[in-house]
């Protein structure tokens, strides 16, 4: 498969997901949508590391590995920030009883 | 013995000149002192310091003189300190001492020490710190204008002419509380000035053409020029004269100077600082010999304000005013001596005008002091209560008529003279108002000293001759005024009897040369003289008859309104120059100022105040604002990459 | 076209309608299972490109756990379609011409690549397979591998920490 047709495709999801997290006020979906913005990437890196792969091999029967590594440490990172991320929606809900980002715009003051 | 004497003479002789800068020096030290303690000094010590530094100059003064009189006497140019070092442009600050020079400063420094004197008793009544005020700023007077009379080049001289503006104004503005007296303070001021531009135009273009303004480079470099330039510099030079020496149009600041205390007019309005265009042009007297027509316009212009004043003065009724437009009229005749080419002449009329119009002024003011009034016709019958003043006050007045043997008689003759030679109408109408100056002035005498007192009974109770602090100045003046006609005796009486005369020699020798001055015979000099005597004998007795018993009371009717309204010329300039310039003024202002500079300044203030309320709504807080900045931010970033790339 | 490339597209396109769906849906948990097929066809062009032990872990870690946690909490919450207050219908549009643009600027500036003819090597490959993967994660990259276990810890405490009720 030519590169440029994984290219587009990851281009297409990440953009799909930052469209999300732009567009809606429920937290958790917009949680999602960082996770679907993710694995855009993900798919991207493995892509990447087989081109490497098919170009290197006769060099280095391991080239391109390290793009896999990478995307298992993504997954890693991903599932502590899932965990931790939903903890303080729910404290958010706990203490507002909503879970609109709106809501949060302490910032302002 | 003699050889050696005549070696130490030698060495010696230009000692004191070189010294002339202690002259203006004395002055300022007494303005300094009086000025900054004004607080604390104690009336007699002021006074000692204001009258003391003059008589100081007066006596520096004098040795100078004494050295100008030697034989072998040339210019001494003392050069005090480099003023101006521009490229090819020097002026420095310097002093000139010559004749011309010296004689002014001589009537300066002694008419002023008189008027100096006087004022420790007539400005008593004051309070201590604006009595200092007053000497402060009368020494200051007396500093500028001998800055003025020393300066080696223009500019210096315009340093005085400044000076003496700035001088005029504090010193008429003296009572301030009083907003008549600031009006007339601004408006001497306003007027000086506006003759001032005159003279600085002059001064550049003498730089543009001469590339100096020393005194002596540019008249050398004159006869050389074309013309029209040296025209074009005198009459520039000219406009400034008419408004320091208050010729027509720019002289109606000056019967309105009578608001300060009358030694001021004493001693600025009539001794010297108006006699300050007269010195100008004497001074540069080779560059309005090559300009005839400057000299015609000076003549005319000259001649008109004296018969245009002496009209006015035949009808007012202060006596302040009377001797106000005196002065105007007697300034009127200096310049026509200018004007036809009697130098001499003219500075011979500034000396012997000095003494009888101080004198006057000095009179008059004993006469206010005495009896809290300036309308003559609330006066009368002075002459048994002020005898001093009496005296003095009627010498004065037979000497401007121009009544031999006293001195006005000898100037003003010199200058009538030189005016028929040079057009006989000259004659006629510098004649018609000489009649008219011995009318007003007796008929002013007459209505004040003689006949009955027309006063208060309270007055008439407190009348008694002033202290000797005034009467001593009117002393001495008067004698002046009766003795120094005979320094300018004239060819007719005696061959070289006329000492000022070849004692300015050496100032006026270049336009003798340049242009002879006609001469008159003896017989036409003698009908001439005899033509004026008799005018003024007519004027004056017909005068003193008609006033001595019958003083003008009534209201004045038709010409009569018209003259003692001064030809209505305060609001004729209201009209044609001040309205407009108001009305300009006050349109620049509401269109202008309010809506156009107003406009933006508050303009921009509004635009940013909007932006920044727009800017604000920015910060709202929410972060999925904050995200959308990001997502746009990033996509710029790869655009400008792009096109970076490209 | 051979089956490799059907099964691209096939995948492809289902990825991206699922994306747009789980952008769109009303329904929180609606989104979470169209996200799921998301993650469903990921691990498909994973296993397109042979890489094995990517595509079943992110099936396990992702679509098995993560995904349940999401559910979990918005079952905790009760949230329903109609709870959800709307965005201002301008922002929605900014947001989505936003995220046009992004797409837009990538297209273009990767348009012009030189990797453009390179090829993703599919069906073939020993690098995704669980033996090498392991050998080369615990040969050059045992650190980071036991530096995440630290991470995992820190994650529980701080989840455990914010999730208290004091």
């Amino acid at each position: 498969m030519p590169i440029n047709y994984y290219i587009f495709l990851a281009v297409a999801l990440f953009c799909i997901g930052v469209a999300g997290v732009l567009t809606r006020r429920n937290a958790i979906i917009i949680f999602m949508c960082v996770e679907l913005m993710l694995n855009a990437v993900n798919l991207l890196l493995v892509a990447f590391s087989k081109m490497h792969h098919l170009a290197l091999a006769k060099v280095d029967p391991n080239a391109g590995i390290n793009g896999q590594i990478f995307v298992f440490f993504i997954m890693v990172v991903a599932a502590a920030e899932v965990s931790v991320g939903l903890a303080i929606i729910v404290m958010m809900y706990r203490n507002t009883h909503s879970i609109d980002v709106n809501f949060l715009n302490r910032l302002k003051h | 013995m003699s050889l050696v004497t005549g070696i130490v003479q030698l060495v010696t002789i230009n000692i004191m000149s070189k010294l002339v800068y202690l002259v203006p020096l004395f002055p300022l030290i007494g303005f300094l002192i009086n000025g900054l303690f004004r607080k604390s000094l104690s009336k007699s010590l002021t006074g000692i310091i204001g009258c003391g530094t003059i008589l100081a100059s007066f006596i520096v003064s004098l040795t100078i003189f004494s050295d100008t009189r030697k034989a072998g006497f040339d210019t001494v140019i003392v050069k005090l300190f480099d003023f101006i070092n521009v490229d090819k442009l020097q002026i420095p600050f310097s002093f000139q001492v010559d004749q011309l020079s010296i004689l002014f400063l001589l009537i300066i420094t002694g008419v002023g020490f008189l008027i100096h004197l006087y004022s420790t008793s007539y400005m008593h009544d004051e309070e201590n710190e604006h009595y200092a005020r007053y000497f402060s700023y009368l020494n200051l007077f007396v500093f500028s204008m001998l800055i003025l009379v020393l300066g080696a080049n223009y500019v210096i001289m315009f340093i005085g002419w400044e000076g003496v503006g700035l001088c005029s104004y504090l010193l008429i503005g003296y009572w301030f509380k009083n907003t008549q007296y600031d009006d007339a303070a601004k408006k001497a001021f306003i007027m000086n000035r506006i003759g001032d531009l005159g003279f600085l135009i002059a001064v550049f273009w003498m730089i543009n053409q001469f590339g100096s303004v020393n005194f002596a480079e540019v008249f050398a470099k004159a006869p050389g020029t074309s013309v029209g330039i040296l025209t074009g510099i005198t009459l520039l030079l000219f406009v400034g004269a008419t408004g320091k020496s208050a010729q027509i149009p720019l002289y109606t600041w000056l019967p309105d100077a009578m608001a300060g205390p009358t030694p001021v007019s004493a001693l600025i309005h009539a001794a010297t600082m108006v006699t300050a265009g007269i010195y100008m042009i004497a001074r540069s007297n080779v560059m309005y010999t090559l300009s005839p027509i400057s000299q015609t316009v000076v003549a005319i212009i000259g001649l008109a304000t004296a018969f245009f004043a002496a009209t006015i003065a035949l009808k007012q009724n202060d006596i302040k005013k009377v001797l106000a437009y005196s002065t105007v009229s007697q300034l009127g005749y200096m310049f026509l001596g200018l004007g036809v080419g009697a130098y001499t002449g003219a500075v011979f009329h500034v000396m012997t005008h000095a003494f009888f119009k101080a004198l006057l002024f000095l009179g008059a003011g004993s006469v206010i002091h005495a009896l809290h009034e300036q309308d003559i016709r609330k006066m009368g019958a002075l002459k048994k209560f002020m005898p001093i003043t009496h005296i003095t006050f009627l010498l004065a007045c037979l000497a401007i008529a121009g009544i031999p043997p006293f001195s006005g008689f000898f100037s003003k003759d010199e200058i009538l003279a030189a005016a028929y030679a040079r057009n006989p109408i000259y004659f006629v109408v510098g004649v018609i108002t000489a009649l008219m100056t011995a009318f007003y002035m007796f008929r002013l005498y007459a209505t004040t000293f003689l006949g009955n007192f027309r006063g208060t009974r309270e007055q008439e109770h407190h009348l008694h001759e002033s202290p000797s602090a005034i009467t001593i100045p009117l002393i001495i003046l008067a004698i002046l005024a009766v003795i120094a006609g005979f320094v300018g005796i004239p060819q007719v009486f005696a061959k070289d009897a006329h000492i000022l005369h070849n004692f300015l020699s050496p100032i006026f020798e270049k336009s003798e040369s340049l242009k002879q001055t006609p001469e008159l015979s003896n017989s036409m000099e003698l009908t001439l003289m005899a033509i004026s005597v008799a005018v003024a004998l007519i004027g004056t007795i017909y005068a003193w008859r008609k006033f001595s018993n019958n003083p003008e009371l009534d209201e004045p009717q038709g010409l009569a309104k018209i003259l003692s309204n001064k030809w209505y010329v305060d609001e004729l300039y209201e009209a044609m120059i001040l309205r407009p310039i108001n009305a300009f003024g006050k349109f620049l202002n509401d269109v202008f100022e309010k809506s156009i500079v107003d406009g933006i300044v508050n303009g921009v203030g509004r635009t940013i105040q909007y932006g920044s309320r727009q800017l604000r709504l920015l910060q709202s807080g929410q972060v999925g604002g904050y995200v959308l900045m990001m997502v746009l931010g990033i996509v710029i970033l790869f655009v400008i990459q792009i096109i970076l790339k490209k | 076209m051979g089956t490799t490339q059907i099964l691209f597209w096939f995948l492809s396109v289902l990825a991206i309608l699922s994306a747009i769906m789980v952008v769109v849906s009303k329904n929180p948990v609606h989104s979470v299972l169209w996200l799921i097929i998301v993650f469903f066809a990921i691990s498909g062009h994973y296993i397109l490109l042979n890489a094995q032990f990517l595509a079943i872990v992110n099936l396990i870690v992702y679509a098995g756990a993560i995904m349940v946690l999401f559910l979990f909490v918005i079952m905790l919450m009760n949230l329903n379609a109609d709870a959800e207050p709307q965005k201002n219908k301008w922002l929605k549009i900014a947001g989505v011409i936003a995220g046009g643009a992004l797409l837009l600027v990538f297209v273009a500036a990767l348009k012009n690549a030189d990797l453009k003819n390179q090829i993703a090597e599919v069906n073939s490959g020993d690098i995704g397979l669980i033996h090498n993967l392991g050998i080369a994660l615990f040969n050059d990259y045992v650190i980071p591998f036991e530096i995440s276990s630290v991470l995992f810890l820190s994650a529980m405490v701080g989840a455990v920490v914010i999730g208290k009720k004091d």
